[in-house]
């Protein structure tokens, strides 16, 4: 099958002769439609650039990344705004979440960014609120709710467009072990489901959730790990 | 401990007296329980088994002593030790760190190389007790006790993430 993600020799550096940070060097990888991957390592081993990158966040100095069979590394500004907003779904630590909308004005921006009818996106919020359990919260606003509400409600959005791509960089950093727990149920839900995920993270319990895991170091995949197929969740 | 010693050994012959100060540096506090006679029983073991090789070395007006070597059936008891993941997938955090502390001081495996075989097999551990806990209705029972597997498994994976960058920052 076609991959839903593929990398070839993508490169991003920082700095120059002594102070240079190889972020990532001339990594390959091969995401397939519904996997779910984990990237794992150390603070500071490129994970995140690596999923800047993926995302269309970050522009690399080298290499080359397609989506659905689409280049993605040489985007303009716009393009890659469009792009993002259509076909990836992204979940950070800090939630992100603006904080003068209601959750369901958070999860509906979005869809109402890329075209949809109020209407259509009203339901669409609803819908996913419902999905990630949180029908009843849906009139609150951020400061209302818990840490792993919040994050939920991210999810909820990052999936209001249905991406082909799910990217999330951190999702339980900023949440305690009951939250994280909560956000947890919910990547294994996504991963039942057939979502493509790519999950950069410190938590091991997230990381065993995935269907593969990588790990980095120095800005290189130094190891890969795979798990049991994911019909058995 | 007989591999440990054996490890220390392929690194350069040594006498007992200097293995056991090596292994005293390596655990610190955690030394005290290593009882004085242990490495020099462990050592005439070895010897019996054909695993070392000792020769007597003269220091002048000092009694003479006892400098061990491995044998090629050593080393390669040690090369196979190294490379041996603890199948129960939990190994005590002394027995993993001797491991480690034996392959890097004799170069004969890259510690952070066990840790990550070491890893795979935790992270599947806790795949897998996960799924279970997953399985089950949040806050019965059977949760909370697979929530138990799971915080330690999560512990012992941290720790050996602290172990993998201990051994990263020394190879730069």
């Amino acid at each position: 099958m076609e991959p839903v993600l593929r990398v070839r020799r993508l490169r991003k550096h920082y700095g120059a002769g002594g102070g240079l940070v190889r972020a990532v060097d001339d990594v390959d990888l091969d995401v397939a439609p519904g996997e779910a991957l984990a990237v794992v390592g150390p603070s500071g081993c490129g994970k995140s650039t690596l999923l800047h990158m993926l995302g269309a966040l970050d522009r690399p100095d080298g290499g080359r990344v397609w989506l659905g069979g689409e280049r993605i590394d040489r985007l303009s500004e716009t393009a890659a705004a469009r792009l993002r907003r259509r076909a990836i779904g992204f979940v950070f630590q800090a939630f992100h979440l603006v904080d003068e909308l209601t959750a369901r004005e958070n999860v509906e921006l979005p869809a109402l960014l890329a075209g949809a009818s109020p209407r259509a996106a009203r339901r669409r919020a609803a819908a996913l609120l419902d999905r990630v359990g949180l029908a009843d919260r849906a009139g609150h606003l951020p400061a209302a709710l818990s840490g792993g509400q919040r994050q939920r409600v991210a999810v909820a959005r990052a999936l209001v467009n249905d991406p082909g791509l799910l990217l999330a960089d951190e999702p339980t950093g900023n949440l305690d072990t009951a939250a994280a727990g909560d956000v947890l149920r919910l990547f294994a839900e996504l991963r039942a489901e057939g979502r493509t995920l790519v999950v950069v993270t410190h938590d091991a319990r997230i990381a065993a959730a995935a269907d593969r895991l990588i790990t980095m170091r120095d800005g290189a995949f130094v190891d890969q790990t795979v798990f049991a197929p994911s019909g058995l969740v | 401990m007989q591999d440990v010693l054996l490890a220390l050994l392929a690194k350069e012959p040594a006498h007992g007296y200097d293995l056991r100060a090596r292994l005293r540096a390596a655990l610190g506090p955690l030394g005290g329980d290593l009882n004085d006679g242990q490495v020099y029983v462990t050592l005439r073991r070895l010897e019996k088994a054909g695993l070392v090789t000792a020769r007597l070395v003269g220091q002048g007006d000092r009694p003479d002593r006892k400098v061990y070597e491995p044998t090629p059936a050593g080393r390669e008891r040690v090369a196979r030790w190294l490379a041996d993941v603890d199948p129960a997938a939990r190994p005590a955090p002394t027995d993993l760190y001797l491991k480690l502390v034996a392959a890097a001081s004799s170069r004969l495996a890259d510690p952070v190389d066990i840790v990550d075989a070491q890893r795979r097999e935790l992270l599947r551990r806790l795949a897998d007790v996960q799924r279970a806990a997953l399985a089950e209705p949040a806050g019965s029972g059977p949760a909370l006790l697979l929530e138990g597997a799971v915080l330690r498994l999560q512990a012992d994976l941290r720790w050996l993430d602290a172990c993998a960058a201990h051994w990263t920052d020394r190879k730069k």
